[in-house]
């Protein structure tokens, strides 16, 4: 029962979103090591405090967001397109 | 025992409107404007139910939501309510009620024999009692003596749509802070719901006397609610406010036939206003019918013209109660108050109205079998009583408080739970917020509505408000037991039995026990349950702690939860746009993922049969629409597929086809489909039916994330086309017949190739591809043209293939389906794929996944068929067992498994380990205990040269 800031749409009840992951996570290259890649394929920072996701603005614009987020206090910080 | 106890005149029922209702097969007649508990009280029924693990017979303690003993079965019409609650259900003619846990009738219930064996029943007992063997021998009957009312399994309530709101200020509460915040509100130009618990605005001003602004209080609530509705704020009555959620979220639940409805609310503010409630005190049988709190009683006497007893006994610590006691008295009733404090001014008052007063005494224990007859106090003396109201003091109302992580503070000199830190956007007022007077309360509400700035505050006479202190346990652990919970059955015993086997936390209380789990969810319990476990573990009630406050604060019904979501509306059926052809044919319609589709035309295993027979030997006709058609355009589409399909796709020439998977970053099979290349930046996808919209996301993340966005474009164009697969050996003279325009020569349309046509004087696209391993073409028209196409190939001799038919036709062929043969971690080299891992050095989705050791070990289950020894399909989900050391084990499963026409025999594939090296090897197969065998060999039965494509 959020309402997250779509840079796109504005605000929107968090229902219309869908989650995809931790934002900020490049792709490595083919060469890189087993756990390099198990740590971008499987880990995630769960943080406390602060978190910056990717969301799909699925029954809207259907856009990708990096969303800023308190996973403690559920406060919504500013949010940006994932591809400008 | 049906003597009357309505008052001639007063209260807010309407008089020239009687309605008659029964209650276990009695009639009954109450009016309009009677909620049920107020028609049962002044009909003189005292025993409404019995209880939850004694059966002991139970009356009313409350008046409104606070209630937890009145749940009924309520049948009206086609309407059956299993809970209903006979304090918020309005009286309606021809209300059938039975009481809901007995066995008989709540006036003799034959399980009342539970009772006598209390003292082997203490909390925990089923716990503890039945876990030796095993709780499943017991759990039959313990279920049928359990629950409260039965669920019509027939029941097909249809709630109403869920409604949304967006406000400035959604104040919950309509007393008179309520009232006071809204008008304040509503003046400094704010947008405004009020939302009112009660079928009536007011509060306590319905029921205490009071005045407001010069006149009664309960009609100025009825002035300022229509003032408010005239200036254009929103009034709910009969509507509580159920749930409080993150960023000012409000639920509500309004009242009404069916399960009524929802309403999410979104407000900039919220002001809760949602008052106090009285607690019961605790002493010997407190849960006799006749005992009811005294707040309550004075509300059945002011609203219904209930007298609830002739000979009242007032129980209480506090002046609040002496309200009530002065108006019985004034209704001719004789009231004797017994009270734990000596010296209140309150008393002399009394007295001097002329009601006996018993100062510096308790109620030791509530007197008479099935109903009150009276009261034995500490000192031994008795009185005789048809009533005992009670008072323990006062709650305030702040579940939606602590529902907005606010933490509740106790407050000694109240002796009760108050807000602690304000919590943004909320504020509390009046009693919730701990008022202590009406005036104190006005101008609470006043204040919280206009949020700042200037405030008018409604004067009032002086009210006073007595919280009465903390909870008396005093008289909690005498002789008889003494209820704490009346809903769960906990007695102030079993708190006790909690705490000496060092259930101590206020956490593990509530779950050993069930204080306050019920559906009142301890309304009434709370407060006096922390009040025992301080005092048994020596605490202070400040340090005994809370329990957490879920929503929703009352029950609401799974009805008006679902709304109009269900069946169809929740889930919607996709449906293919020639579906009435397929009917007129005689289709078996099934769902496949979300799509209604022809799984046989005619229903016997013959059809099955018929359908491959025609498939091999003639020409079937299948309705593939719902096939995805999804469209990747632009300078950078080849990349993009390139990027998100294990396929090589961007050395494909225009106008042909490649079968391709796509994988998830995992190296699992993400999914399977046909790419056709129309033009240099220009393909269409067509994945498996059920994948098409996660195939469209999985598209645009990539594209999202890796592409200039302005230079390629994905598009699900799935139901813009209709598609009709047309195969078999004779499938081409079906072709010419259709006249598409196409030249059918197979050296200028070969396998694997697409060409446009015209159909109809519309552009259609037809394409060489075949899921049957026969000669097939594919036919995609706009969608409003299926059933002409349909119509047409039929005509011209194409025979009906349902998707039953065509799963054993695949089969043979060892085409796999993704999910059926694959599942999470079935990576592409393992159903004989491995090529393009090989070969390819370019990055795409799921590359680096290809080569961990997990996925190059040696052992990995692989895609074979399995050669069924008899005559019978091995099972779907059979393991193939190893026996290796002397040790049982599975070692992969049948995934697919069909009778087949063509060869007469079974047909299977299966995922065995290393399984791909094994052909030739038999194995055993085990489902259920029965076992099969089967030999493995190569993933296709039939034709594995691919001569038929061309026959
Ligand atoms: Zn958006």
């Amino acid at each position: 029962m959020q309402i997250f800031h779509c840079p796109f749409c504005g605000p929107r009840p968090d229902a219309e979103f869908h989650y995809a992951g931790d934002a900020d996570k490049p792709r490595p290259a083919r060469d890189c090591s087993d756990e390099e890649w198990a740590r971008y394929l499987l880990m995630r920072a769960n943080a406390r405090g602060v978190a910056r996701e990717l969301w799909v603005h699925r029954a809207g614009c259907g856009r990708w967001i990096v969303l800023a987020r308190d996973t403690v206090s559920h406060e919504i910080g500013g949010s940006e397109p994932l591809n400008p | 025992m049906s003597t009357s106890r309505r008052l001639p005149a007063g209260g807010e029922i309407d008089r020239s409107r009687p309605l008659n209702f029964s209650f276990d097969g009695r009639a009954l007649s109450g009016y309009a404007g009677d909620t049920v508990a107020s028609a049962l009280l002044a009909s003189g029924v005292q025993v409404l139910a019995r209880s939850f693990k004694y059966h002991r017979p139970r009356g009313l303690l409350g008046v409104d939501h606070e209630e937890p003993n009145a749940i009924l079965d309520l049948r009206l019409g086609a309407r059956h309510d299993p809970n209903a609650r006979a304090t918020l259900e309005p009286l309606a003619e021809g209300l059938q009620l039975s009481s809901v846990h007995a066995l008989g009738t709540a006036g003799r219930d034959l399980l009342a024999v539970l009772d006598r064996g209390a003292r082997f029943i203490p909390a925990a007992f089923y716990y503890k009692t039945f876990m030796w063997p095993h709780w499943h021998v017991y759990e039959g009957m313990i279920r049928r003596l359990a629950g409260l009312g039965r669920v019509d399994a027939r029941s097909r309530a249809q709630a109403a749509p869920h409604r949304h709101l967006a406000v400035d200020l959604c104040v919950v509460g309509a007393g008179a802070a309520g009232l006071a915040a809204a008008r304040g509100a509503v003046a400094a130009g704010r947008s405004v719901l009020l939302v009112e618990q009660r079928t009536r605005v007011g509060g306590a001003l319905l029921w205490r006397d009071a005045t407001v602004e010069g006149e009664p209080g309960s009609r100025w609530a009825g002035r300022v609610a229509a003032g408010l509705e005239a200036a254009g704020a929103r009034v709910l009555a009969g509507t509580a406010a159920v749930g409080l959620y993150d960023h000012n979220a409000v639920v509500l639940h309004e009242r009404g036939p069916d399960g009524g409805r929802i309403w999410q609310v979104r407000a900039r503010e919220i002001v809760l206003t949602t008052g106090a409630i009285e607690r019961p005190l605790l002493f010997g049988d407190n849960d006799r019918p006749g005992v009811m709190l005294a707040d309550a009683a004075l509300e059945y006497l002011r609203r219904y013209a209930v007298v609830a007893g002739e000979r009242i006994v007032f129980a209480t610590g506090n002046d609040t109660t002496y309200v009530a006691a002065q108006a019985f008295a004034a209704a001719g009733a004789r009231c004797t108050i017994v009270d734990s404090r000596t010296g209140s001014p309150a008393q002399d008052a009394a007295r001097a109205a002329g009601i006996e007063v018993v100062a510096g005494a308790r109620v030791e224990r509530a007197l008479g079998r099935g109903r009150v007859e009276g009261a034995r106090l500490a000192s031994g003396a008795t009185l005789s009583a048809d009533l005992l109201a009670v008072s323990g003091g006062w709650t305030p109302l702040i579940h939606l408080y602590c529902q907005a992580r606010g933490r509740p503070r106790w407050d000694e000199e109240r002796g009760t739970l108050l807000p602690g830190e304000p919590v943004a956007g909320l504020r509390v007022a009046g009693a919730a917020g701990g008022a202590r007077s009406l005036a104190e309360a006005l101008a609470a509400g006043a204040h919280a509505g206009t949020g700042g700035g200037r405030v008018e505050i409604p004067d009032c006479d002086d009210r006073p408000f007595d919280w009465g202190g903390p909870p008396d346990t005093r008289m909690a652990f005498g002789e008889r037991r003494a209820w704490v919970d009346l809903q769960n059955d906990v007695t102030a015993k079993d708190v006790a039995l909690a705490v000496r086997e060092n259930f101590r936390a206020v956490e593990h209380l509530k779950r050993y026990t069930t204080l306050g789990m019920a559906s009142d969810q301890g309304r009434t319990s709370n407060v006096n349950g922390l009040a025992l476990l301080a005092e048994r573990t020596g605490r202070t009630l400040a340090q005994a702690g809370v329990t957490t406050f879920r929503p929703p604060f009352l029950p609401v019904s799974l009805a008006a939860v679902a709304g109009t979501q269900r069946g169809e509306l929740q889930a919607p059926l996709r449906r293919l746009p020639a579906e009435e052809v397929h009917r007129a044919e005689g289709a078996e319609l099934r769902e496949y993922g979300d799509t209604l589709r022809p799984a046989a035309y005619g229903t016997s295993h013959d059809a099955l049969l018929r359908e491959c027979r025609a498939a091999r030997e003639r020409c079937v006709i299948l309705d593939a629409s719902s096939l995805g058609k999804i469209e990747v355009q632009g300078p950078d589409a080849a990349a993009l597929l390139d990027f998100v399909f294990y396929t090589r796709l961007s050395n494909l020439a225009p106008g042909r086809l490649r079968y391709a998977l796509a994988l998830a970053e995992s190296g699992a099979i993400f999914d399977d489909g046909v790419v056709l290349r129309v033009a240099a930046e220009h393909f269409v996808v067509s994945c498996s039916s059920s994948h098409v919209r996660a195939m469209t996301a999985h598209l645009e993340e990539w594209r999202e994330d890796r592409f200039d966005l302005s230079r390629v474009f994905v598009h699900d164009a799935t139901p813009q086309w209709a598609t009709m697969a047309i195969s078999g050996p004779q499938s081409r003279r079906v072709l010419e017949a259709l006249a598409l325009g196409v030249d059918l020569d197979d050296a200028a349309f070969p396998h694997m190739s697409a060409h446009d046509g015209v159909f109809a004087g519309r552009r259609a696209r037809i394409a060489r591809v075949s899921f049957t391993g026969e000669r097939s073409y594919e036919v995609s028209v706009p969608a409003g043209l299926a059933a002409e196409l349909w119509r047409r190939a039929r005509a011209a001799g194409a025979e009906p293939l349902g998707v039953e038919a065509l799963g054993a036709l695949r089969c043979e062929k060892g085409f796999i389906l993704v999910g059926v043969e694959t599942d999470g971690e079935t990576m592409p080299h393992d159903i004989g794929m491995g090529r393009a891992r090989e070969t390819r050095t370019d990055a795409y989705l799921g590359d680096r996944s290809l080569f961990t050791p997990a996925a190059c070990r040696s052992g990995r289950r692989q895609l074979v068929g399995v050669a069924a020894a008899s005559a019978a399909p091995l099972p779907v989900g059979a393991h193939a067992l190893s026996r290796a050391g002397g040790r049982r084990r599975s070692v992969g499963w049948v995934t697919s498994s069909h009778p087949s026409a063509a060869l007469g025999r079974p047909v299977a594939l299966a995922m065995i380990e290393d399984g791909a090296s094994r052909h030739g090897e038999e194995l055993e197969f085990e489902h259920f205990g029965a076992m099969h065998r089967g030999t493995l060999v190569a993933p296709c039965f039939l034709d594995p040269s691919g001569a038929r494509l061309n026959v």
